[in-house]
């Protein structure tokens, strides 16, 4: 059922002068999954991720997201996505309240709304104390956890989160693919970017790119069959040895 | 010191790949140059004036014409009568309106007695000063070619030199002060700017949890603008010399060294201030106010400072770029040696060691 | 348009939280217009005078005396030597030297002519040639003293004299404060209008939180908007603590209407926003964004007859200053607090301002996009 599939890419390419970062992917992400984008740094999954959230055009291939094409329906994606930068992109100097709230109003929804949104939100994280804390002042962990909830404050279709457990020490991290798998559960996809091969096992479907082109799409347990590894680690060391480009 | 030239060269590369900056860098004072070499100036030329002549006779034309050939004067109008004066002034067109009053040849052959009106928009007190001097000396030359035939007796002649500069060329003035802007600028300002960033950015942990000396480090981002500004010297010296005719008249050797005390004494300061700040955009801040601005000011090459009052004249004093400022037209422009500027280069010298051991001494070792 | 209300909302709380805000709106203004002003002044008075006096007889004692109460001069070195005096003009303890050699006084009595000597520092172009020309006429005027002493005229003088009466208008107490303060003012509303406002959007691209903007639903229009409004508002604020500032400690009183003023104001503050915003879509870093706009508005202001004026600047530079916003202003500033000049009397001013803010915003509105190409 296409309806079913939230993310389709076709030969989805994105060249910069003679440089092809993304070298025409094709793969398609269903409703509900957690779908893993993999790769070196360098191998081109933060630019193809910014394709599809609409932060850059395509040069050549075809995507959609949430149903909408992305290049000529780029604003309404926009209202059925979520997006989680690498530097976790708050408002360093309003407080969590006032966080909560602009992107809140900014995705339309009500007062009413954007009210009991806090309250649960406030709630969930355990922040109630530190609803009026600049973000600036909150822990690294907090600040994560944060970003994260406000970036699915409007229960968008699908979530993008890019490196989003960067600097963040073990414990953090495995709380944080906790209320990752609570959002899957709730419907909404999630499609993530990591580097650490050891969330690649917490995915539904993992795809690995190397040198701008998808090597390998598959789950991790069938990748770890396919390629004779007992980790996603050796996984991604076989395909990786491939690489020729290093360092994004 | 292999890890002292590391990161003296990290820091290079910081500013050549910033090619925006780097750009600005070493053209600013170029451009600050040709501007007050061939733009700015404080002489009065120009400048556009209105006649109200109700007497239109051979006496009147006469004067006219000479002002309006003198490159102080551009006649942009003749007005009808006293009442288009203000509407005039209001508007903006002109600096000042001559008026002669009827009959004025007559007035002139027959009794010897005639009167000239200047009246002076003074909203710029000093240009209406001076267009009012000249035009007087214009008028007053017409006077004595009047009385040429009258041999006047007991003349007193007074035959006036000009020294350093006979064509009374702006640049001699302004060279040296834009010399002290631009280092004052590049150093100061930038550096402090960015060993800030290192801080705001969270890089600065890093760099202090390395096995270099704090200070070193320090050091090591000021290096960089140190040469960006001996770059800057040289451009401006040679355009001084080429573009404006304006030689250097002293020893270069002495000139050259005492260009590198000022710049330490900028870097210093530039060092003093990145260690109170938290911010870029404080630092940028904090630099114009406590640097730019009383360096514009205070070094006398805008301003007169003898113009200012007491207390603004002792806060001169405080300001570094005054006393480059004066070493400079000394060295460069009078010509004269070590021993008339021994005073200024002690209190420069003085400043930078003070400086310095403030901010040794302040700079944080730990993060707050 | 929703989204507006909360862009404007998040800006102007972050405005209100930061504690450097405080310091532009309110110290950077006072101090700017208190010093500023006391110490930009470009009379020539003061002139350190050396005289060296070879004659030391009735006349030259009176000329001495006479070049000293002009006011204009300040008797700073009594040399018995030129050399000597020289060396004080070396030592910039004087800038100007008069000597008047040995049997002045004999040989103006005797011969009918004696003739002086002036030597002036001319680095300061300006001031030597004023200081010239100031000592040359009161020495003329001496001249016409012993003249008078000398000679008696006949009641039909043959000498013609031509009158010269001045009056100065608008500014009778020759106040150089009121002439700079309006320009200062200029020069405080543009810096927090570009350089202020583009620090600020590329420190946002710094962080991140504009990648986050662009991701989300909001348009393109809002985000300038939010961006601008809330910086048109905080340099009107600084317009108005100067206005107020300059009418208590100068007892500046615009001649104009404030509201002249504000109106040229807001359209001026979108072309000068709109400069900023076009800069920040430009710099990739805050120290970039500064170090540009403190170039851009160094030269303008430079370029704006703030400091020197436009009539003496040559044809080329002239020219510049016609693409110049800040001239304009500063233009407009003085003749509508100085002169009471109207609107219709700055129409000219207003459209080119308001060509310029189509301009700069219509470019930075083209440069902005959500999503790279």
């Amino acid at each position: 059922m296409q309806e079913q599939k939230v993310i389709t890419a076709n030969q989805l390419t994105k060249v910069f002068g003679n440089f092809t970062a993304v070298d025409r992917i094709s793969f398609e992400v269903d409703k509900g999954e957690i779908f893993g984008f993999l790769g070196a740094n360098g191998a081109g999954k933060t630019t193809a991720m910014r394709m599809l959230c609409g932060l850059l055009l395509p040069s050549s291939g075809q995507a959609t997201v949430a149903g909408f094409d992305v290049y000529r329906q780029n604003e309404q994606i926009k209202r059925n996505i979520g997006y989680m930068s690498q530097k976790f992109s708050l408002y360093e100097d309003l407080t969590v309240r006032e966080n909560i709230r602009f992107y809140a109003g900014i995705y339309g929804l009500s007062d009413e709304q954007i009210k009991l949104k806090t309250k649960s939100l406030l709630g969930q994280l355990h922040l109630e104390k530190q609803e009026k804390t600049l973000v600036r002042d909150l822990p690294l962990g907090w600040k994560q956890k944060l970003a994260f909830s406000i970036a699915i404050v409007h229960d968008p279709a699908i979530v993008f989160l890019d490196e989003p457990t960067g600097g963040v020490d073990p414990l953090a991290r495995k709380e944080f693919w906790g209320m990752i798998y609570e959002t899957s559960a709730k419907g909404i996809t999630i499609f993530v970017t990591t580097h650490y091969m050891d969330e690649a096992e917490y995915c539904n479907r993992v795809s690995i790119m190397v040198d701008g082109k998808i090597e390998a799409l598959d789950s991790p347990a069938r990748l770890m069959k396919t390629y004779g590894a007992d980790s996603m680690d050796g996984v991604f060391l076989k395909l990786a040895r491939k690489a020729t480009r290093v360092g994004e | 010191m292999k890890q002292f030239l590391v990161f003296v060269k990290k820091e290079f590369l910081h500013i050549w790949r910033d090619s925006r900056t780097l750009f600005i860098l070493i053209w600013m004072p170029v451009v600050q140059i040709v501007l007050y070499g061939f733009a700015l100036t404080n002489e009065v030329k120009n400048s556009k004036i209105a006649i109200l002549d109700e007497s239109q006779d051979e006496a009147t034309t006469v004067i006219i014409d000479r002002i309006d050939a003198s490159r102080y004067f551009q006649v942009i109008k003749h007005l009808h009568s006293y009442k288009e004066i203000e509407a005039t002034f209001r508007q903006g067109k002109v600096r000042m309106v001559i008026v002669f009053p009827q009959g004025f040849r007559n007035d002139l052959l027959h009794t010897h007695h005639a009167q000239i009106q200047l009246i002076a928009d003074a909203t710029d007190p000093n240009t209406a000063n001076t267009l009012t001097n000249y035009a007087s000396s214009i008028i007053n030359d017409y006077q004595e070619t009047l009385d040429r035939d009258l041999k006047l007796p007991y003349r007193i002649n007074a035959q006036v030199r000009m020294l350093y500069n006979p064509e009374l060329k702006g640049a001699y003035n302004f060279v040296p002060g834009v010399m002290a802007l631009v280092l004052m600028l590049v150093c100061a300002m930038m550096t402090s700017m960015a060993i800030v960033r290192e801080k705001e950015m969270g890089t600065m942990e890093v760099i202090l949890v390395s096995p270099l000396k704090p200070f070193r480090i320090i050091i090591a981002k000021t290096i960089p603008y140190l040469l960006v500004s001996m770059l800057n010297i040289a451009s401006i010296l040679l355009l001084s010399v080429y573009a404006l005719d304006v030689p250097i008249a002293g020893n270069l050797s002495l000139l050259l060294g005492e260009s590198i005390l000022f710049t330490i004494t900028s870097l210093s300061i530039g060092i003093l201030i990145s260690n109170s700040v938290k911010t870029q955009q404080a630092a940028m801040f904090t630099s114009m106010m406590s640097l730019f601005l009383p360096t514009l000011l205070f070094s006398g090459f805008l301003f007169p400072v003898e113009n200012m009052p007491i207390a603004l004249q002792i806060i001169s004093n405080i300001v570094p770029a005054k006393w480059y400022y004066i070493i400079v037209k000394q060295v460069m422009i009078k010509g004269l040696g070590i021993q008339y500027v021994w005073k200024e280069t002690l209190i420069l010298v003085g400043m930078t060691a003070g400086l310095l051991a403030i901010s040794i001494r302040n700079f944080k070792i730990r993060l707050e | 348009m929703r989204s507006l209300k909360f862009l404007l909302q998040k800006e102007l709380r972050q405005i209100t939280r930061d504690p450097s805000i405080f310091r532009i709106l309110f110290i950077m203004p006072m101090i700017q217009l208190l010093i500023l002003p006391l110490a930009a002044d470009y009379e020539i008075k003061n002139i350190n005078l050396g005289v060296v006096d070879q004659d030391h007889s009735e006349y030259s004692r009176k000329l001495v005396n006479k070049i000293i109460s002009s006011g204009y001069f300040r008797l700073r070195d009594y040399s018995s030597s030129f050399p000597h005096a020289l060396h004080s003009i070396e030592q910039d303890k004087t800038d100007l030297i008069l000597e008047i050699p040995a049997h002045f006084e004999r040989d103006l009595v005797q011969d009918n002519e004696a003739t002086l000597f002036v030597a002036v520092n001319a680095i300061n172009g300006v001031k030597a040639g004023l200081g010239g020309a100031y000592i040359q006429g009161i020495i003329k005027d001496y001249n016409q003293v012993v003249r008078t002493q000398w000679i008696q005229y006949p009641k039909f003088n043959p000498q013609a004299t031509i009158e010269v009466t001045s009056s100065d208008w608008y500014n009778p107490n020759m106040n150089y404060r009121v002439f700079m303060v309006p320009g200062i003012l200029v020069m405080l509303v543009t810096m927090i209008g570009s350089s202020f406002a583009a620090s600020n959007i590329v420190r946002e691209k710094e962080m991140g939180t504009i990648e986050q903007i662009n991701v989300t639903p909001i348009k393109k229009y809002e985000f300038i908007l939010g961006k601008l409004i809330p910086f048109w508002m905080l340099a009107i604020t600084v317009l108005t603590v100067g206005l107020i500032i300059a009418r208590l400690v100068y007892s500046i009183i615009p001649l104009g209407h404030y509201l002249t003023i504000y109106i040229f104001a807001s359209i001026y503050l979108l072309a000068v926003l709109g400069l900023g915003l076009l800069l920040s879509t430009y710099a990739q870093t805050q120290q970039q964004s500064m170090l540009v706009s403190f170039f851009i508005t160094m030269i303008f202001n430079l370029l704006s007859g703030l400091y020197t004026p436009i009539e003496s600047m040559p044809e080329w530079a002239q020219w510049i200053t016609k693409f110049n916003p800040v001239s304009y202003f500063i233009e407009v500033m003085r003749m509508v607090m100085l002169k009471g000049s109207g609107l219709s009397d700055i129409k000219y001013h207003i459209l080119a301002v308001i060509g310029f803010a189509v301009f700069f915003n219509g470019w930075a509105v083209l440069n902005y996009k959500k999503r790279s190409i």
